[in-house]
């Protein structure tokens, strides 16, 4: 589990200091699927940056299972991101290698196998990703939700313990989208991770959001499941999650109805 | 102001330097990368050096001529001022300055780019020290390759010159290669090599810190390409100009 506590983040704008992240408490679990969804600008993408150490809070306590990653020296940070697979927004597939180099990759720098098991572990998340017969293409060949895939790919070939995703459907197309989030839905189940995605697609967050932290403004808004998503009497949850006339239909008939979903795709 | 954001910006280079050099975390990966950037930066960069090196080569052995018209000055002086010239600033420093164009930039845009495309984000995340792993192999080949494109330039210099006496008659061939062995001071190979090693590194470490400072997306990678180029070109000439006074004087 992560535990996020008192986080605060601020940022230097010309002469004085922006903050942008208030005072964040949070938890992300085991095995599930933990959505961070907030409007652009809310201080989603710079909460994930601080979880995974991109970024150095002001304040507050980042705790990986009991171990807070904001006091750790470089040594420790480097064994803990040896636990980390991140997938990126624009998948930051390394552009020179093949989709079999960038699997192969994180294989090569910290894994003790042999060249012939780095290669079957390589195939064995190519194959887990449906991107079997792509391994020679290299990122330019491959569409949107391949690179995602490969990507994805490539973030599990260590099996971390923590998995972070950030805007995993921006620019894809609806179908391909419940693709990928089946995908992480699955792989999340499959092996135990602790799935962080930051999102603002709404058809994830009705779809694999088993635990949604709602930040507004840099402050935790709200938290909760996808199910208890629909009963909300929070403004800005829900002036959020129903801009659309679709949603806001979708709310109203399972207020009267009630509630039940599968995943998308199952 | 301008000094403060100029030590600033020191400062970060300093930074980056301190990260960027160390050891290598794969010396397999390292190879790798180090062989391919010999290639990239500097056996890329020989059809370039050969083509530029024969015309400076053979200019230097016209114009040389046509200043030198005095009847007292032997004929062979085309051939030795040439020499002199080639070997003191056109083979290391005046090289440098071209090829930081090619170089300088190729090295800041493609570290740029994989700046704000993230891949050195992945690197971070991985627990990958970017800047050693991507930078460390650039500094080194160019290091190892430098001297050597010095070498050939010196080559294809002195034989543009000659190539010009040949097509021309500007000078005899005889005497034109009398002038470039006569009073041949070895010191001033060495001083050029040395040169090319102050060269290398600083043509490599300041593209790769603009390059992997950049922020923004594709117009900030071509900007700091820009400045990469610049700012190798005033470190080169500001380097020459101390070396030549500490070495030659």
């Amino acid at each position: 589990m992560i535990e996020v506590k008192n986080l605060k983040k601020s940022f230097k704008d010309g002469d004085s200091m922006r903050q942008v992240l208030f005072g964040i408490d949070a938890k992300f679990y085991d095995g599930k699927t933990n959505l961070i969804i907030g409007q652009s600008g809310s201080g989603k993408t710079v909460l994930i940056k601080n979880i995974v150490g991109l970024f150095k809070p002001d304040e507050g306590q980042i705790l990986y299972d009991g171990r807070d990653i904001t006091v750790m020296d470089g040594k420790q940070l480097k064994e803990l991101r040896k636990e980390i697979g991140m997938l990126f927004q624009g998948s930051a597939l390394f552009d020179s290698e093949t989709v079999m180099g960038n699997v192969m990759f994180p294989l090569k720098m910290f894994s003790t196998m042999t060249v012939e098991e780095q290669l079957e572990r390589a195939q064995f998340c190519i194959d887990r990703v449906n991107l079997t017969g792509s391994e020679n293409k290299f990122p330019s060949e491959l569409s949107g939700g391949m690179q995602k895939r490969a990507a994805i790919a490539r973030a599990i070939a260590l099996n971390p313990k923590y998995l972070f995703c950030d805007e995993p459907n921006s620019g894809l197309d609806p179908k391909t989208s419940i693709v990928i989030d089946e995908l992480l839905y699955d792989i999340t189940h499959e092996y135990g991770i602790t799935t962080i995605i930051n999102t603002h697609d709404m058809n994830s967050v009705m779809g694999i959001g088993e635990n949604i932290i709602f930040v507004n403004k840099g402050h935790l808004g709200w938290n909760g499941t996808k199910d208890e998503i629909y009963g909300q009497e929070n403004d800005d949850l829900n002036n959020f999650v129903y801009a659309t006339d679709l949603f806001r239909d979708v709310r109203k008939y399972r207020l009267v109805h009630g509630y039940q979903r599968t995943i998308p795709g199952k | 102001m301008i000094l403060t954001k100029g030590l600033n910006g020191f400062g970060e280079y300093l930074k980056f330097l301190w990260t960027t050099i160390g050891v290598p975390e794969k010396w397999r990966e390292f190879f790798k990368r180090y062989t391919n950037e010999i290639y990239k930066l500097g056996i890329d960069s020989i059809p370039l050096i050969l083509i530029v090196s024969v015309f400076i080569g053979a200019l230097c052995t016209i114009l040389i001529k046509l200043n030198l018209n005095n009847p007292m000055l032997p004929r062979y002086t085309v051939g030795m001022a040439t020499r002199e010239i080639i070997l003191l600033e056109f083979s290391s420093s005046i090289l440098c300055l071209i090829l930081s164009g090619k170089i300088g930039s190729n090295i800041a845009s493609e570290i740029g780019t994989m700046r704000v495309t993230e891949q050195i984000d992945a690197l971070d995340i991985m627990g990958i020290n970017s800047a050693n792993f991507l930078v460390l192999p650039k500094i080194a080949g160019l290091i190892t390759i430098l001297p050597v494109l010095v070498v050939i330039c010196m080559f294809t210099s002195l034989f543009g010159g000659y190539l010009v006496c040949a097509l021309t008659g500007v000078v005899d061939i005889d005497t034109y290669i009398y002038g470039i062995q006569t009073q041949f001071i070895e010191y001033y190979v060495w001083f050029a090599l040395v040169k090319s090693l102050f060269f290398a590194f600083l043509m490599s470490t300041i593209s790769a810190y603009f390059g992997y400072t950049v922020k923004g997306g594709s117009v900030e990678v071509g900007k700091a390409s820009t400045n990469a180029v610049v700012m190798s070109n005033i470190m080169i000439l500001v380097f020459d100009v101390l070396l030549t006074k500490l070495m030659l004087q």
